[in-house]
């Protein structure tokens, strides 16, 4: 689904956040991406949401190379990735409801289509009975939980999450990754970049280390 | 949290991915008109949110707007005033106060064996003192004259080949004026082309004030919105994050701008409106003195319609200035 095929990244002021960089991610797999702050984690993540492009290598997704792709298709391509933000990047001049449901409206959805899937996503994020409230309202870890909500609200191919579980609870980022797992299962790719090396160890997934824009991919943590 | 049972992650993703390949094209056109009714709704209810600001940028499309609407109606109904001499090149032939009735005949009998002339009045000095006794309030002032001052007068007018043509109709008043009887000759017709020409130039401002204020919405509205996109910036980035098009986020800045050309020029007809009954009165009272039942032209549901249709327009096109400017440059 995800390919990257020794893909660098260097930024206009000469630092190279990424340097050769080869990985895939298939349909229906999850990946954690982790490594120290500065390590490119984000950069890797923003390649594959096209705020930035790559300055050397092939990036592909879906057997497509991204550099193909015309500056008028991106939202279309942004469309089947869901990602969840580090600092959530909610509105605040609207309710719960009308921010998971934005990216079913930017996609021209029937009213009844978003109301049922936007309640579905609130649902399994535990959220439904906060879906009027405003997001200032509710605590860091329930925005980072609508987050959530608003990525997989369109059942993206790819979701993607940067640091998703900074603001939870052991509990509850245990939860989170649960659910991530879940739609692993039913054939998302997801990858998620965190340096919260417990909820990696306690899960048996595969893990992608950035260091200093080089990557490598240890043995399972859990098995080693 | 629950466990996983609804419709998310329960459902096989499709292998053509994305929500919009599902539904048909019948479904898509209802979220369509649904979408541009909502960003409607929106634009306008932020607009209400924000009065002052609202308000100023309206007012200043009204003004706008309303300014050359009133030069207009002002051209316009003056228009109407010389229309209704329009083809006449009426003249005006003073004798000599003392001319016999019996030299008047003959002159008047003269005239009619003229071939350029088709119509001849002939108004004594009486009944143009009556006239002017039972108009304009002066009855009591000309009771007090001992004598009739008018002198006897003949109002010709010229056959319709002749009437356009303006040498042919002066050669004729120089053959008039020299009728030994005819002391003056006096063409209407010129004193109707100064005042057409002062129409012309009245016109040319309205045109060349209503250009310059146009560009003035444009660029009011164009800033307005400018600063709306400004302060909608973190919004706009996130939608584009999850996938709107350039088009879906222009689309709310649009409707704002067409609401406040709308606005502004729903306010410039009730500012004309008002303007209108407010000078009406004491310009037909004017015009009353004047024998004349001239009144301002109303500008009525059609200059309605047009003053918010082009509004309209205009707000639109300074929105869409700005936006196409503003909003392709903001990338996450």
């Amino acid at each position: 689904m995800i390919e990257f095929d020794n893909v660098s990244k260097r930024y206009p002021d000469g630092h190279e956040a990424l340097s050769q960089v080869s990985f895939a991610l298939d349909a229906g797999e999850m990946a954690f991406l982790t490594g120290h702050s500065g390590a490119g984690k984000s950069t890797l993540l923003k390649l594959i949401m096209l705020m930035e492009r790559p300055s050397g290598g092939q990036l592909l997704v879906n057997g497509k190379s991204l550099s193909r792709l015309h500056k008028s298709q991106i939202p279309y391509y942004r469309r089947r990735v869901g990602v969840v933000f580090q600092n959530h990047q909610l509105l605040f001049d609207r309710s719960v409801f009308d921010n998971v449901a934005l990216p079913m409206q930017v996609s021209g959805a029937e009213r009844r289509d978003i109301e049922r899937r936007v309640r579905a996503a609130l649902d399994k994020v535990g959220l439904l009975s906060k879906e009027k409230l405003n997001p200032v309202q509710l605590s860091g870890g329930e925005q980072q939980r609508i987050g959530i909500a608003r990525a997989v609200v369109h059942t993206p191919r790819i979701l993607l999450a940067d640091e998703p579980t900074g603001n939870l609870d052991p509990e509850l980022s245990a939860e989170i990754m649960t659910l991530f797992e879940d739609f692993r299962n039913v054939g998302v790719s997801v990858l998620v970049a965190t340096h919260d090396i417990a909820l990696i160890l306690a899960m048996d997934e595969r893990v992608l280390t950035l260091n200093q824009g080089r990557l490598s991919e240890a043995a399972r943590l859990a098995q080693a | 949290m629950r466990k996983p049972n609804s419709t998310l992650a329960a459902q096989p993703v499709r292998r053509s991915g994305a929500v919009e390949s599902r539904s048909g094209w019948r479904s898509r056109l209802r979220a369509y008109v649904h979408s541009h009714r909502q960003n409607a709704r929106e634009s306008f209810q932020r607009m209400v949110d924000e009065p002052l600001q609202s308000v100023m940028t309206m007012l200043v499309v009204a003004i706008a707007l309303a300014l050359p609407a009133m030069l207009y109606v002002g051209v316009s109904s003056l228009q109407q005033l010389s229309g209704s001499w329009d083809s006449s090149a009426q003249m005006t032939l003073f004798l000599n106060k003392g001319a016999k009735d019996k030299a008047i005949k003959s002159l008047i009998a003269r005239l009619e064996s003229n071939t350029e002339l088709a119509e001849i009045h002939y108004i004594s000095p009486g009944q143009a003192l009556d006239a002017l006794q039972d108009s304009a309030g002066f009855g009591e002032a000309l009771t007090l004259l001992d004598e009739n001052p008018l002198p006897p007068v003949l109002l010709v007018v010229p056959i319709g080949e002749i009437e356009a043509d303006v040498p042919r109709v002066e050669q004729l008043v120089k053959t008039l004026a020299m009728e030994p009887l005819v002391d003056d000759v006096q063409l209407d017709m010129k004193w109707l082309q100064r005042m057409q020409q002062i129409l012309d130039i009245g016109r040319q401002i309205t045109v060349l004030l209503g250009g310059a204020l146009s560009l003035g919405v444009l660029l009011v509205v164009g800033n307005t919105i400018r600063l709306a996109i400004e302060s909608r910036r973190e919004e706009i980035l996130v939608v584009k994050l999850v996938g709107g098009t350039n088009g879906f986020v222009r689309r709310p800045f649009l409707y704002t701008g067409l609401w406040y050309g709308v606005c502004g020029g729903l306010i410039a007809w009730l500012g004309v409106v008002l303007g209108q009954l407010w000078l009406g009165t004491t310009v037909t009272r004017l015009a009353a003195l004047y024998q004349s039942d001239f009144a301002l032209k109303s500008l009525g549901l059609d200059g309605m319609l047009v003053l918010i249709a082009f509004g309209g327009i205009l707000g639109l096109v300074g929105a869409g200035l700005a936006v196409g400017r503003h909003i392709a440059q903001l990338e996450p």
